[in-house]
């Protein structure tokens, strides 16, 4: 999808400065939802009618659907909100999320089609920082003419950690 | 009141239910020491009498390897093993490791293969697992000084057929496939038994599956909680908000608690009821009165013609398997042993070739409540984890298991832990503790 170069190889594509700044803008408001346990916050970043998928590499390069999280629409993202908050037995951590460049690698009626590598760090009370999760995201974008922000359409994380380290709580 | 007995859809009649004769020992499998989730030397034992000895392990889902020469890689407690299926559609086990130098040659987590070859000295294996060729065997012939000569080589008396893979036995039972190290193992019908074999047969009746997807998590864990978690009916309606909030597992509900005459394997057997308030949600921390789901698709139950009435059924095979029918979500959970404090819990999901696509959807959507992240299934996880931790800790205390008393056999409700006494008891058996 990306655009061959004239040195032969794939580069992104070039959008304007405020199209790419409001890109931006979504991803770290992204980060700093989720790190700072802000919820609302992390659902309000999506469409109405969003998909967001956390997937296993494995699956993903073998064709198979299954995914660790799959939701479609706000409806369910609101549900795994209250099983965060309300329902889910965990031993308590914080997360702490780093997304790599933002690479935007389509454009077309969808959206825009928007690469991004990510780390994403757990630390339990009492213990060190470790590796929670490590990936892509493979997104679509779109900004909403009216109010001039970029929400998801489609939020797919694909994760190269061959072992979830017991359980993940959290969205990545 | 008990559930019949699944039939397969030939038979008319249904299978008389022959019930668990208790051990004579089961009184001491109430008390467990800490020290049986935390000793090292107790857990190479394990590995050898269990994992290696006279068990069937799961390996695979048939659906895993369509075609001759498909193969995956996984493990038998924690021996690397080779999964293939044979130009003759059959399924060989092999371990994955060299005749040679003992090198874990096959890396890929699955392919296809026409034979393997060790990459460090190039010895060469057929699909069964022989050696069919190595470089250099017969020595390399050069001329010097105008005469033949012919350097190296492997003795004269040097037989490949002395020197092939480990060949495990294989079972293969409706596209399960199991595998043992010991030839001596008694037939898989015969190991799973009566009393549980008709309700593995009742998912896995021979239709075609589909293959969904993998999860993987490592749980830092002994391998025996993990069966524990799934033999024991006492802790669904209690941990998980959703069970007991929308009837998926409580203790009100219509059950039954199967076990297999050794009390090694076991069903968990039961059927949901509505939720909502009653007297098994009185004082539950975890009961949620007020909670509705923003999108009830991710509950979207669609009774099956298959299940025959129980909507939930948790199978513990001894010592490495579950196989989970929850409502329309399906899998199979491989525990693979990683030293006496952790194991990785490998889930394969599947449906059925004849699923509609919607049917596909919703076993996906449901799939959500399972796995590492999963709205019950993280939880399970998170409370072994817990457990390790506690028992490792002080190597002198017990757990107790005495709810239902103290015996071990079936009941005809979950108000008991009689599946965690009656692998305790086996498992006493088999090791001579």
């Amino acid at each position: 999808m990306s655009r061959l170069a004239a040195d032969g190889t794939n580069r992104g594509l070039r959008v304007g400065p405020e199209l790419r700044e409001a890109v931006a803008a979504l991803y770290a408001d992204y980060a700093a939802a989720l790190d700072e346990a802000r919820y609302d916050d992390w659902v309000a970043l999506f469409t109405d009618d969003c998909r967001y998928l956390l997937q296993p590499r494995e699956n993903h390069d073998r064709g198979l659907p299954l995914a660790t999280l799959s939701f479609e629409g706000r409806g369910m993202l609101r549900d795994r909100v209250y099983g965060i908050t309300r329902t889910l037995f965990h031993a308590p951590y914080y997360q702490r999320h780093v997304i790599g460049p933002l690479r935007i690698v389509s454009r077309g009626p969808e959206g825009l089609g928007v690469h991004a590598h990510y780390a994403v760090f757990r630390t339990r009370v009492h213990e060190p920082s470790e590796v929670l999760n490590v990936g892509r995201y493979l997104d679509t974008v779109v900004v909403d003419p009216q109010d001039g922000l970029a929400r998801f359409a489609l939020k797919r994380a694909v994760f190269d950690s061959e072992m979830i380290p017991n359980s993940l709580i959290y969205p990545i | 009141m008990g559930f019949a007995v699944p039939t397969a859809p030939a038979m008319n009649a249904p299978i008389e239910t022959t019930a668990a004769a208790p051990p004579a020992d089961a009184a001491d499998c109430s008390r467990v020491p800490y020290t049986r989730y935390t000793d090292p030397a107790l857990y190479g034992r394990e590995l050898e009498r269990i994992f290696y000895g006279r068990h069937w392990s799961y390996v695979a889902l048939e659906c895993e390897l369509p075609e001759p020469g498909d193969y995956k890689t996984t493990w038998v407690g924690e021996r690397a093993v080779i999964v293939v299926r044979d130009a003759d559609g059959s399924i060989n086990v092999v371990e994955n490791h060299c005749a040679h130098r003992g090198v874990r040659f096959c890396r890929q987590p699955y392919g296809h293969a026409k034979d393997f070859v060790c990459p460090y000295h190039q010895w060469n294996y057929d699909l069964k697992g022989n050696l069919i060729g190595l470089p250099f065997r017969r020595g390399v012939k050069r001329i010097e000084d105008g005469a033949v000569r012919i350097d190296g080589g492997m003795p004269a008396d040097f037989r490949l057929q002395d020197h092939g893979l480990t060949r495990l036995a294989v079972a293969r039972r409706n596209g399960l496939v199991f595998a043992s190290f010991d030839p001596s193992v008694e037939p898989l019908e015969d190991y799973i038994g009566p009393e549980v074999l008709p309700w593995v047969d009742r998912v896995f009746d021979g239709r075609a599956l589909t293959l969904l997807g993998f999860s993987r998590q490592r749980i830092p864990g002994n391998w025996k909680l993990m069966q524990e978690n799934i033999k024991d009916p006492y802790h669904p309606g209690l941990l998980h908000t959703w069970f007991v909030t929308f009837g998926l597992w409580r203790a009100d509900q219509r059950s039954q608690m199967v076990l297999d005459a050794h009390g090694r394997h076991a069903v968990m057997v039961s059927r949901r009821n509505e939720g909502g308030g009653g007297a098994v949600t009185r004082g539950v921390t975890s009961f949620r009165e007020d909670m509705t789901l923003h999108d009830p698709r991710l509950l979207d139950v669609v009774p099956e013609p298959w299940w025959g009435g129980p909507s939930v059924t948790m199978i513990t095979l001894f010592p490495s398997l579950i196989i989970q029918q929850q409502v329309n979500s399906l899998s199979t959970r491989h525990i693979v042993p990683r030293g006496p404090g952790a194991f990785d819990f490998v889930w394969t999901h599947f449906g059925f070739a004849d699923d509609a696509p919607e049917m596909t959807e919703r076993r996906l959507r449901q799939a959500n409540l399972f796995g590492p992240a999963g709205f019950v299934s993280a939880d399970d996880g998170e409370v072994i984890e817990m457990s390790q931790q506690g028992l490792g800790q002080h190597p002198g205390a017990f757990t107790v298991s005495r709810l239902g008393g103290t015996g071990v056999g079936p009941t005809d409700h979950m108000v008991t832990e009689t599946l965690i006494r009656g692998m305790h008891a086996y498992w006493q058996r088999v090791m001579g503790e």
